[in-house]
This record gives structure tokens, C-alpha cells and sequence, in this order.
């Protein structure tokens, strides 16, 4: 007798292995706490090179974004996130490795069709759901006068 | 040939002449390293994933054909798919034999598929010799399906590894080895899985409904067989079949169950997850290790059931489930 669907996820949900949630919260933690501290360290090291508090903030996520672009490039990356998971995805490093591995894994397609119409098909989400939230919190701001 | 219901009975017993395994180095590495043809660079020194792809292929063909001293030119018909959008890799290896193709696609039942097709053109007379082959490519398959290589995601447990690697056989009507005396297609089976890590699960039943009913129309039962194969149901899958074939049916495959996606890999060692996947596996396996213990007589009669989800780029995103298909062969020493 053909056993229900909802009987047959039940079975999947018993038989299949789980994803260890707390050894990925406790990595994900570590990681992202850690690129966060390192983020503050850079922050201080610009400011302390006489850097105005915009910019440092900006020269930081430049930096972190090149770290990770050369991890992704010689293949590091994906390694320590298989460990860090969330730890590394979260951050403005995911981000980057988002637009870095399509625009490497496509150019077997050409500069064209390849790395340039594939290079945000990961991150092209969202810039675009990014802008928009931008744009009404903008139209929000102004007119509430929050600024 | 006589017909049991749904399953084709060869009574000529078309012969599985030879068979050739060529597949990457990390499969080499594998528990079966030894008994593959030939283990290669996953680049194959190609510029693209989808043309090493090809090469792995072309290099099965070229030496299933040698193996069984058996030219281009006779054969009648090859019958080969793979994973790839439009069949690329079969495509671009092929081209350059002098043979008819038929390209087939059934998702990572392929070699059962074409090794089922082939025999049966054997049995009707309709060709001497065919070739049966499929192929996969974990770089291609994971370009096509999933992320890119250097993306830092996370893979859940129930993820599977796709083989690189391709398998081809020459079925024939004369010589000598092992035989394909029945051959059942499958049905598709839904069991409402939306999970696309979790393909074991998605095939199981397919694999049930496929070995139930190939047992029920040839009225034997598992312990008539030295092993039952599925192509690469992996850890959970194959764990799922012997659970709804005793469920459903009360029918207990333990013994002599085993799955080309646990043989392949070492679970302990190697990080696979639930174990291989893809067509190129079960390909791989079955014309290699597979003919060697059957030529060997070390296993007599083998009930091959490739397994295949049918998903394409396009249904998990428009919220279709994963549907199974498992086709049958079976084969005798």
C-alpha cells in the first residue's frame, strides 16, 4: 500500500542526517565576530593614518571586499566557508565572493556573455531588493524629517 | 522475447561484452580506485568543465570499444545521455565516432536506460552490437544545478556528490561474458519531496515502486539474487528504499541491497556526504567492479536499477517537486 506524502516526509525527516546547528552557530559565530573585530581593527589603524570616520568606514569594507575577492580567486575562500558558513556569508565578505565566483566559473562563456552577464546573477538579488529598501527608507526619512 | 507485464524478457540474453570506466580523481581515491580504467585530471586538460566532460566520455567509448575488439563501425547504434541541457557532453564525445547516436535522458538512470535500450535492439534482431553509455561531471553538474565552485555556501548532510566520470558498455549478440536477460522501464514517482539536497529521498520511491514490481512480474524474491543495485540513491536514499519496501510491501532487500553511490566513496575519509551521484556513478560501477564479479562469476545474477531525479533548472523555482524514475536491468553471469 502506497504510503502518504505526509507519511514519507515523516520517514525523510527520522532517516536523513541533520546539519549540526550548534557546532554551525558556535563557527558562524567565532567567524563573523572575527571579521567584525578585524573590521574594527582596520577602522582604528585608518583613522590612526588620519583618515576622516567616512572614510575609514569605506576604506574597511574596501579592504575586506579585496581579502576576500584574492581568497576567492586562489581558491581559499570556499574552504573556510564550508567552515564559517553564516560567519563568512553574512558579512560584506559574502557579498564579494558572490560576485567573485560566478565572474571566475563563467568565463569559459566569454568576458561578455560569461563573467559580465553572470557576474551578479548571485548578488543581483540583492543590489536590487537593497536599492529598493534604500529608496523607501529614503522617501521615509524625508518625509518624517528624520535628518 | 516475452513480456511479463510491464518486463521485457531477453531470451537471446544479449551479452554485456565489455565495459570501461574512466572517472577523476577523487573517485579514484575511492574504495573502487582500482578498478576503473583509467583515473584522470577532472580538467582532462580541456578549457571548459562541459568539454572534460566530453573527454571522460570519449575515453569510456574508446575503451569499452577496444575492450570488447569492437570497432565504430560495428556498431549499429549507441544509445548515451548525461546530465548537461541538451545532452552536450554525449553530443561533443560522439561526434567524433563514426556510429548513429541516439541520445536518451533519463536524469542519473541513464545508463540503466541505454544499457536497457541496447540490449533490447540485440534481443529484437534489430542490431549485433550497441553501445550503451552515460556520463557526469561534478564542476558541470554543479555549474548547471547548483553554485558556482569558489561560492562559500554550506552543503547539507543529505547532499550528494556528483561522480566525474563517464561508463560505456558494448552489448552484443556474439562472444562471450556476462548477460542482460531482463529489462523493466520505470514509471515516475512522486512522493512530493521539494528538497534538492536531498535526491536520495526523491528516488527512493521510484526505486521501490521499480524493484517491487520487477520482483512481482518475474515472481522471484530478493534472496533469488547475489545483489540488488541501485544507481546513487547514497546513504539516505538507500536507507529509505528498504524502509518503504517494507512498509509498502513487506519485502525485506536488506541482504542484498547495495547502492554505486556508497561503493564509490569512503563515507569516512572522503567528504561526500551521503555519497556519489549523477549518471556517470552508476555508469562508472556497473562496467567496471560490476562486470569484473559477474565475468568472475563472483556474482551471479545482479538486478541493476539505475535511479534518476527528474529535475531541471527551472521546476524547484516555479515550486514543482522532485519526481523519481528508476529503470531495470538485470544480469546474469
Amino acid at each position: 500500500m502506497r504510503i502518504s506524502n505526509e507519511e514519507y516526509s515523516e520517514m525523510i525527516n527520522k532517516t536523513a542526517p541533520k546539519s549540526p546547528i550548534v557546532k554551525d552557530c558556535i563557527f558562524a559565530f567565532l567567524f563573523g565576530g572575527g571579521i567584525c573585530a578585524f573590521g574594527e581593527v582596520l577602522r582604528t589603524m585608518f583613522l590612526n593614518m588620519g583618515a576622516s570616520e567616512d572614510n575609514a568606514k569605506t576604506y574597511v569594507c574596501l579592504t575586506l571586499i579585496a581579502i576576500t575577492a584574492i581568497l576567492t580567486g586562489i581558491g581559499v575562500f570556499d574552504k573556510i566557508a564550508k567552515i564559517a558558513g553564516a560567519g563568512t556569508i553574512v558579512p560584506i565578505t559574502g557579498f564579494a565572493n558572490s560576485v567573485v565566483a560566478p565572474a571566475m566559473e563563467f568565463q569559459t562563456e566569454g568576458r561578455i556573455m560569461g563573467t559580465g552577464a553572470n557576474m551578479f546573477k548571485l548578488s543581483g538579488p540583492v543590489i536590487v531588493y537593497g536599492c529598493s529598501a534604500a529608496v523607501i527608507y529614503g522617501v521615509i526619512a524625508y518625509l518624517f524629517k528624520l535628518y | 522475447m516475452k513480456k511479463l507485464d510491464k518486463t521485457y524478457i531477453l531470451e537471446t540474453k544479449p551479452l554485456f561484452l565489455a565495459g570501461a570506466g574512466v572517472v577523476s580523481h577523487i573517485e579514484g581515491q575511492g574504495p573502487l580506485g582500482n578498478e576503473f580504467d583509467k583515473v584522470e585530471d577532472p580538467s582532462m586538460g580541456e578549457d571548459s568543465w562541459e568539454s572534460a566532460e566530453s573527454a571522460f566520455h570519449k575515453e569510456a567509448t574508446t575503451l569499452a570499444l577496444k575492450k570488447a575488439g569492437r570497432t565504430e563501425s560495428d556498431i549499429s547504434l549507441a544509445f548515451s545521455g548525461d546530465l548537461l541541457n541538451q545532452s552536450m557532453s554525449t553530443c561533443f564525445s560522439l561526434k567524433s565516432f563514426n556510429m548513429p547516436i541516439c541520445g536518451l535522458y533519463g536524469a542519473c538512470s541513464t545508463m540503466a536506460l541505454s544499457m536497457a535500450v541496447g540490449a533490447l535492439f540485440v534481443e529484437c534482431g534489430l542490431a549485433e552490437n550497441t553501445l550503451a553509455a552515460a556520463s557526469s561531471h561534478f564542476c558541470s553538474a554543479e555549474k548547471q544545478f547548483r553554485q558556482p565552485l569558489e561560492y562559500g555556501g554550506q552543503r547539507p548532510p543529505t547532499a550528494q556528490r556528483t561522480v566525474t566520470g563517464a561508463g560505456a558498455a558494448v552489448i552484443s549478440s556474439s562472444g562471450s561474458g556476462p548477460h542482460i536477460t531482463a529489462a523493466r522501464f520505470g514509471r515516475i514517482i512522486d512522493y512530493g519531496v521539494t528538497d534538492e539536497n536531498n535526491m536520495g529521498a526523491a528516488m527512493a520511491p521510484s526505486a521501490a515502486d521499480s524493484i517491487w514490481n520487477f520482483l512481482k512480474e518475474t515472481n522471484t524474491k530478493p534472496e533469488d539474487y547475489s545483489m540488488i543495485l541501485t544507481g546513487d540513491l547514497g546513504y539516505t536514499g538507500s536507507d529509505l528504499l528498504l524502509q518503504l519496501l517494507i512498509r509498502e510491501h513487506n519485502c525485506d532487500i536488506s541482504k542484498v541491497h547495495n547502492d554505486c553511490g556508497i561503493l564509490i566513496f569512503n563515507k569516512e575519509e572522503q567528504d561526500v556526504h551521503c555519497g556519489g551521484s549523477g549518471c556517470g556513478c552508476s555508469a562508472a560501477v556497473v562496467c567496471t567492479y560490476i562486470h569484473r564479479l559477474l565475468r568472475e562469476g563472483r556474482l551471479k545474477k545482479v538486478l541493476f536499477v539505475g535511479t534518476g531525479a527528474l529535475v531541471s533548472t527551472v521546476s524547484p523555482l516555479q515550486n514543482d517537486p522532485v519526481p523519481g524514475i528508476s529503470h531495470a536491468v538485470l544480469l546474469e553471469a
